[in-house]
């Protein structure tokens, strides 16, 4: 791992979509057992090039994402590696029970790549908004949870993903992230990703969140307070050596996560500190409540997911130490 | 198509399948019953595989989506080679290889993990569109329950396989009428399923699913048929739950039974007579 921040905090140019379609075109160029498959989002996931270059290699299942979990792990006991999108709300609470039997029960080798996580489904509103794709997934034994922060995280995962061997879920905000690495930055799944250090409390965060974290960490320092970032885009394996160290070292703990709390990257991160470190811990994340309509500002404040959100967080924790 | 004595094969697998019961004193014996032919033509004249070689990568596969039909599975390859009989005895024992439902990863010559109802049509499509996609000429053989046809997933996978014209699958359905709460009729009527599987696009074929000569015949005609109009096919299998097991046969519930020893006695006795009926 290998990792250099950028120096200002940014929209990136490019949707994380193009990104995702792009390396997948690269990859399957060179591997010919990838395939990508939808459920009658292809034009949400981006995926018409892959389409275009590979058509027999690109399954549209129609809408029935359970059949396309399905197919994929049979496809997979052939030797294929299936990329398998819809959105995740679908590719998750709908097709639980696939990915479980079928997938991960069968030990087989699939990736289910959901899109609009938590509020960034703004308009298509509560129905279709993520907030539990985690945590259905990460009560599944031997999954492996991801959450990329932005194209330059993607672009070096995605070929990890598909050269490994297991079942994936792949939580993809398919816009324009914030971009918070320089190119050719490079990570390892299953490690956090340590951003900024300090001495008084741990920010860990993920997805959209990550931003967040590094302007809460400005607005702390302002009150004297040091604290340290660390980018958890694996929720599991969740990457306990660091979370253990950080918490020894920082006495308290925020957890921020665009998902709600119960089951999710504060659940992953409590479960470990409990065992043997049990400091401090607050969770920034939707308080086990539906999502709902409206732009991602609005929503971002309505489920308190702003960097004055954790900053304040981070103050509670820090006056809870003994 | 075979010189084998289906039969003869049929009726040893049900006796030996009775076996696979007999130490545990209770199972899925109804549905492991009446697709007890259908594995016998499958398994002795019509599957490509390599006993000696389980994970020869061109070989055919069979996914038994209703997973519950698993002991007829394991009789099966067992009698094909797969693995040493004594191992039958082992069923659903603590640390088996050979659990209640088919597991790919425990049991040689067993191609798709299933139990979860409806979830073998799909990982079946999906191992015949990689066969397609390998450019192999094996085929997949499906095996669904009439009662599995409630399930949803089933009609996705089905209008997808028609879509694709995955000529390469063969479908069997179960047709024995019952389920685990009772008769289909009456619990959720599933009406005329060789109708709806016509509709759905698929080359069907409706037999009696205890005449292994009526089923080699409806597989070959199905390999014709895909050949000429690239359709999967449907054989519907006209079968009784508990075929030939004395005391599951005739009973509205006889999904998962418990049984006494002397029943098990009776029952094993009446497959061994029929068995040397059929090789007189």
């Amino acid at each position: 791992m290998s990792i250099k921040m950028k120096a200002v905090l940014e929209t990136e140019k490019n949707m994380m979509r193009d990104t995702y379609c792009r390396v997948l075109v690269e990859l399957a160029k060179r591997d010919e057992n990838i395939v990508a498959m939808d459920a009658d989002l292809m034009s949400s996931s981006g995926m018409k090039p892959f389409m275009q270059a590979f058509p027999d290699r690109f399954i549209n299942c129609g809408i029935a994402e359970a059949n396309m979990v399905g197919v994929a792990a049979g496809l997979s006991a052939m030797g294929f590696v299936p990329f398998a999108h819809t959105f995740g709300t679908f590719a998750t609470r709908r097709v639980c029970d696939q990915v479980f039997m079928s997938a991960a029960y069968a030990k087989l080798n699939v990736r289910i790549v959901g899109t609009d996580p938590g509020v960034c489904a703004a308009y298509n509103g509560g129905t279709h908004m993520p907030l539990e794709d985690m945590a259905v997934l990460r009560a599944i034994p031997e999954m492996i949870l991801i959450e990329p922060t932005d194209s330059v995280m993607l672009e070096n995962l995605l070929p990890q993903i598909a050269k490994q061997y297991g079942v994936y879920y792949i939580r993809l905000n398919r816009k324009n992230a914030v971009g918070v690495y320089e190119a050719g930055s490079t990570f390892q799944i299953g490690k956090g990703a340590l951003l900024r250090d300090g001495a008084d409390v741990t920010l860990f965060a993920s997805g959209i969140m990550v931003a967040e974290a590094l302007e809460a960490a400005k607005l702390l320092e302002e009150q004297d307070v040091s604290t340290r970032v660390v980018n958890l885009f694996t929720w599991k394996p969740v990457d306990t050596e660091l979370i253990m160290e950080s918490a020894k070292k920082t006495g308290a703990v925020i957890t921020c996560e665009n998902h709600n709390v119960v089951g999710g990257l504060g659940s992953a991160v409590a479960e470990t500190l409990v065992k043997a470190c049990p400091v401090p811990v607050e969770m920034i994340g939707v308080q086990d409540e539906f999502g709902e309509v409206g732009p991602e500002d609005y929503l971002r404040g309505r489920f308190c997911l702003n960097a004055v959100d954790i900053a304040a967080a981070a103050l509670r924790a820090v006056k809870r130490k003994g | 198509m075979s010189k084998q004595n289906l039969p003869l094969r049929a009726a040893e697998l049900r006796l030996e399948t009775l076996r696979v019961f007999e130490a545990r004193g209770f199972g899925h014996v109804g549905g492991a019953m009446s697709v007890v032919e259908t594995l016998a033509v499958l398994y002795n004249s019509v599957m490509r595989v390599r006993p000696e070689e389980p994970g020869w990568p061109e070989r055919d596969r069979l996914v038994c989506s209703k997973g519950h039909a698993g002991p007829t599975v394991y009789a099966a390859l067992a009698a094909r080679g797969f693995f040493d009989k004594e191992l039958l005895k082992t069923l659903n024992r603590p640390g088996t290889t050979l659990p209640s439902h088919c597991d790919m990863n425990k049991t040689p010559g067993v191609d798709m993990t299933t139990g979860s109802l409806g979830q073998g049509v799909s990982t079946a499509i999906g191992l015949a569109m990689g066969q397609k996609l390998r450019g192999q000429d094996a085929r997949t053989y499906l095996i669904v329950g009439d009662g599995e046809c409630n399930e949803g997933q089933v009609w996705e996978g089905l209008m997808l396989a028609a879509h694709r014209k995955l000529d390469n699958l063969i479908v069997f359905c179960d047709n024995n009428g019952q389920q685990l709460d009772g008769y289909i009729k009456n619990v959720l009527d599933t009406g005329d399923l060789a109708d709806k599987f016509r509709a759905f696009g698929f080359f069907t074929q409706s037999i009696n699913g205890h005449d292994t000569k009526a089923i080699e015949n409806a597989i070959e005609a199905a390999h014709k048929e895909g050949a000429a109009s690239h359709r999967p096919s449907m054989i519907v299998l006209d079968t009784k739950k508990g075929c030939g097991c004395t005391f599951a046969e005739d009973q509205e519930f006889n999904h998962h039974i418990a049984f006494t020893p002397e029943q098990m006695g009776e029952a094993l006795a009446a497959a061994q007579k029929k068995l040397e009926e059929v090789s007189a």
